[in-house]
């Protein structure tokens, strides 16, 4: 290989790694300002996060325990990402997701051979998320409505709705508090005894390898991309935007209504969901973080929800052994998406330390 | 009669923070920031507005609530106007960060979920022969004249919104593009800080983990249907802080509190707003630059 094309293979490679770059980055600081907050309180940051991070990735069980929580944030995140990549701005996987879970539950009603009723219940849950996401797509596609608005409204709406269904469509005859359980038949069995972790964390992945495959391997995953990159050359190649609009928003309910599903059906104890729906709540906007964090790409969501979810199963143990109120997290997480919103990161440092180093040397542009 | 009175009330209540916040999104969005984090800013300085009414009296309380609504809208302005960072993803941070934000210092204060203002800290009521108001309402049915005035009676308005409409031309005449979305992203953050202390220091007398129940967003409804016109965001307050009252309302009236289910009820702001919104969306206009970053070519 000549000079010229291992400089052109390094230059790619840089330019593939700096979404990591950006987002460590912002982890970083993420976690810094959290330092800082929990510094001013009295307590012992180091501690703290050192108590984190055992509590989420020091072994198999607890790293089965980030995985977990990493698995509805993977399919949430996906929602966010597969709009955001159309330019549409979709924060409605909270809704669309307890539609999803309440539609699984609603499955259980049936009786059905182990295997195809799972089947079932996530087709289900598929068809519950799509169909509260597709108002706010008709909204957008043939009224104009800003998604964001309408999004926002029907997760409200939802979250009332799903108070009222879980309370009195699909409440537990013994237990006032519950959904009928979801049937042994349609639960996903557990990948590791003793942990939260089922089978359910496949059907993720295998989901973000399907939206990768749309978005970068099939012609309207390009139309889409292009469109959102550009909405005036999307216009020009003659891409109908209510088209766009609606396969992106369906894509996306199906993703957020796989996560509610799923995790009723395979995430023990509870197997149900409560009429406070504390077991769901917050995954969908969670997943908007993770999908910044990852960059919106199917592979940085994976990452970016493991590291999310360790966030979240680290955070107990921090509570426990640091006595730090483990809230904390949700700060360091807002800053970290803060952070992101700046889109030269990365650059704003290299200048910084550009005073020094002939390390670095900036390409113009 | 007595009834309706309270149904007055509480729709006068309802829409305050609303007509406040949407207000202030009216200047910011003239200039060409468009701010999903009112959300967030609301929580956030009913919080420290509680905090501080709480230590220092109701004054203080609203000052802290308005101080957090600048600060955090000046950082929303630093991001997006010098930093040229993406406002949507901006606005989303600043949300996540005060739902942690919140949770956390509520969790510090050993309250479970929430804080409660004493008495003597609340802003003392207006008793009127229609029922008792807090001042704030009446600040909240001034403001949107302020604003218009603001926008099309002064030079500073033209500024704000010649830097909206169309940031070159702004520039090339000697408009500091920047400086002048900053500050009125700011300035009108600030207002959704006061709508956020209002909540929680005059009209509930608490803080809860989601005491702004997408207000921010139904503010955000009411610019959309209001095209930019602050004269309209007093109508628009009053249909959705209507709503809001009705919803409310309707669970305290004693035969239609128990054939109604309450979850139902509790809809119909929201749903009002999507159809209002969506009955009215394409008559708005906005301005060119609303939501993009100015660069300098």
């Amino acid at each position: 290989m000549s000079g010229l094309s291992w400089r052109m293979a390094g230059l790619r490679l840089a330019a593939a790694l700096r979404p990591l770059g950006n987002s460590l980055l912002a982890a970083l600081l993420g976690l810094a300002v959290g330092a800082l907050i929990m510094f001013a309180l009295g307590y012992d940051a180091w501690a703290a996060y050192h108590a984190l991070f055992i509590g989420a990735f020091s072994g198999m069980r607890q790293f089965a325990g980030s995985l977990s929580n990493a698995s509805p944030l993977i399919f949430t995140a996906l929602t966010f990402a597969i709009c955001f990549r159309a330019g549409k701005f979709n924060i409605g996987a909270e809704g669309q997701l307890f539609m999803g879970a309440m539609a699984a539950i609603a499955a259980s009603l049936f009786y059905l051979p182990a295997g195809l009723h799972l089947v079932m219940a996530l087709l289900f849950g598929a068809a519950g998320g799509v169909m509260w996401a597709l108002v706010p797509a008709m909204l957008r596609a043939f009224r104009g409505v800003h998604e964001v608005i309408s999004t926002i409204m029907f997760n409200w709406i939802g979250t009332f709705l799903a108070y009222y269904v879980t309370a009195n469509l699909l409440v537990s005859p013994v237990r006032g508090e519950m959904t009928i359980r979801v049937a042994e038949t349609s639960r996903f069995p557990l990948l590791m005894r003793g942990t939260e972790l089922s089978y359910a964390i496949f059907v993720a992945l295998g989901f973000a390898v399907l939206v990768w495959l749309i978005l970068w391997r099939t012609v309207i995953g390009y139309e889409v991309r292009a469109a959102g990159a550009n909405p005036n050359a999307g216009r020009y190649a003659g891409v109908a935007e209510w088209k766009m609009v609606l396969t992106v928003f369906v894509l996306g309910g199906v993703s957020a209504g796989l996560a509610g599903a799923t995790e009723v059906m395979g995430r023990p104890p509870l197997y149900a969901l409560d009429t406070g729906l504390s077991i769901v709540r917050g995954f969908g906007f969670d997943g908007i973080g993770v999908a910044m964090i990852g960059h919106n790409h199917p592979l940085g969501i994976i990452l970016a929800a493991v590291f999310y979810g360790g966030l979240q199963s680290g955070a107990r143990m921090m509570q426990m052994m640091a006595g730090v109120p483990f809230q904390i997290v949700r700060v360091v997480q807002g800053v970290i998406i803060i952070a992101l919103a700046l889109p030269e990161l990365v650059r704003v440092f290299r200048v910084l330390r550009g005073r020094f180093g002939f390390l670095f040397h900036r390409r113009a542009g | 009669m007595e009834l309706f009175f309270r149904l007055l009330a509480i729709a006068l209540h309802a829409k305050t923070p609303i007509t406040l916040t949407a207000a202030g999104e009216v200047i910011g969005e003239s200039s060409g920031l468009f701010n999903i984090g009112l959300e967030g800013i609301m929580l956030l300085s009913a919080f420290t507005g509680a905090v501080a009414a709480n230590a220092a009296g109701p004054l203080a309380g609203l000052a802290a609530g308005m101080g957090t609504g600048f600060t955090v809208g000046l950082l929303f302005g630093l991001i997006n106007t010098y930093g040229k960072g993406d406002q949507m993803i901006t606005g989303v941070g600043i949300n996540l960060f005060a739902l942690g934000f919140v949770a956390f210092g509520l969790h510090m204060l050993g309250a479970p979920g929430f804080h409660t203002v004493s008495r003597a800290s609340q802003l003392p009521a207006v008793r009127t022969p229609i029922g008792s108001y807090s001042p704030i309402v009446f600040v909240a049915l001034v403001v949107p004249f302020l604003v218009h005035f603001l926008l099309n009676r002064t030079r500073l308005g033209l500024k704000i919104k010649a830097v909206g409409e169309n940031p070159e031309a702004a520039d090339v005449a000697g408009i500091r593009v920047e400086l002048v979305r900053l500050l009125s992203t700011a300035v009108g953050a600030s207002l959704a800080g006061l709508a956020g202390a209002f909540m929680s220091v005059s009209w509930m007398g608490s803080v809860t983990r989601d005491i702004s129940a997408g207000r921010g967003f139904i503010a955000l409804a009411t610019v959309v249907f209001s095209g930019l016109r602050p004269m309209l965001v007093l109508l628009g307050g009053f249909l959705f802080g209507f709503f809001d009252a009705l919803a409310t309302w309707l669970t305290i009236v004693p035969v239609l509190r128990d054939i109604l289910p309450w979850q139902f009820v509790s809809m119909l702001p929201y749903i009002m707003t999507l159809l209002v919104v969506a009955g009215v969306i394409g008559r708005s206009r906005f301005p060119k630059g609303l939501g993009v970053p100015y660069r300098r070519e």
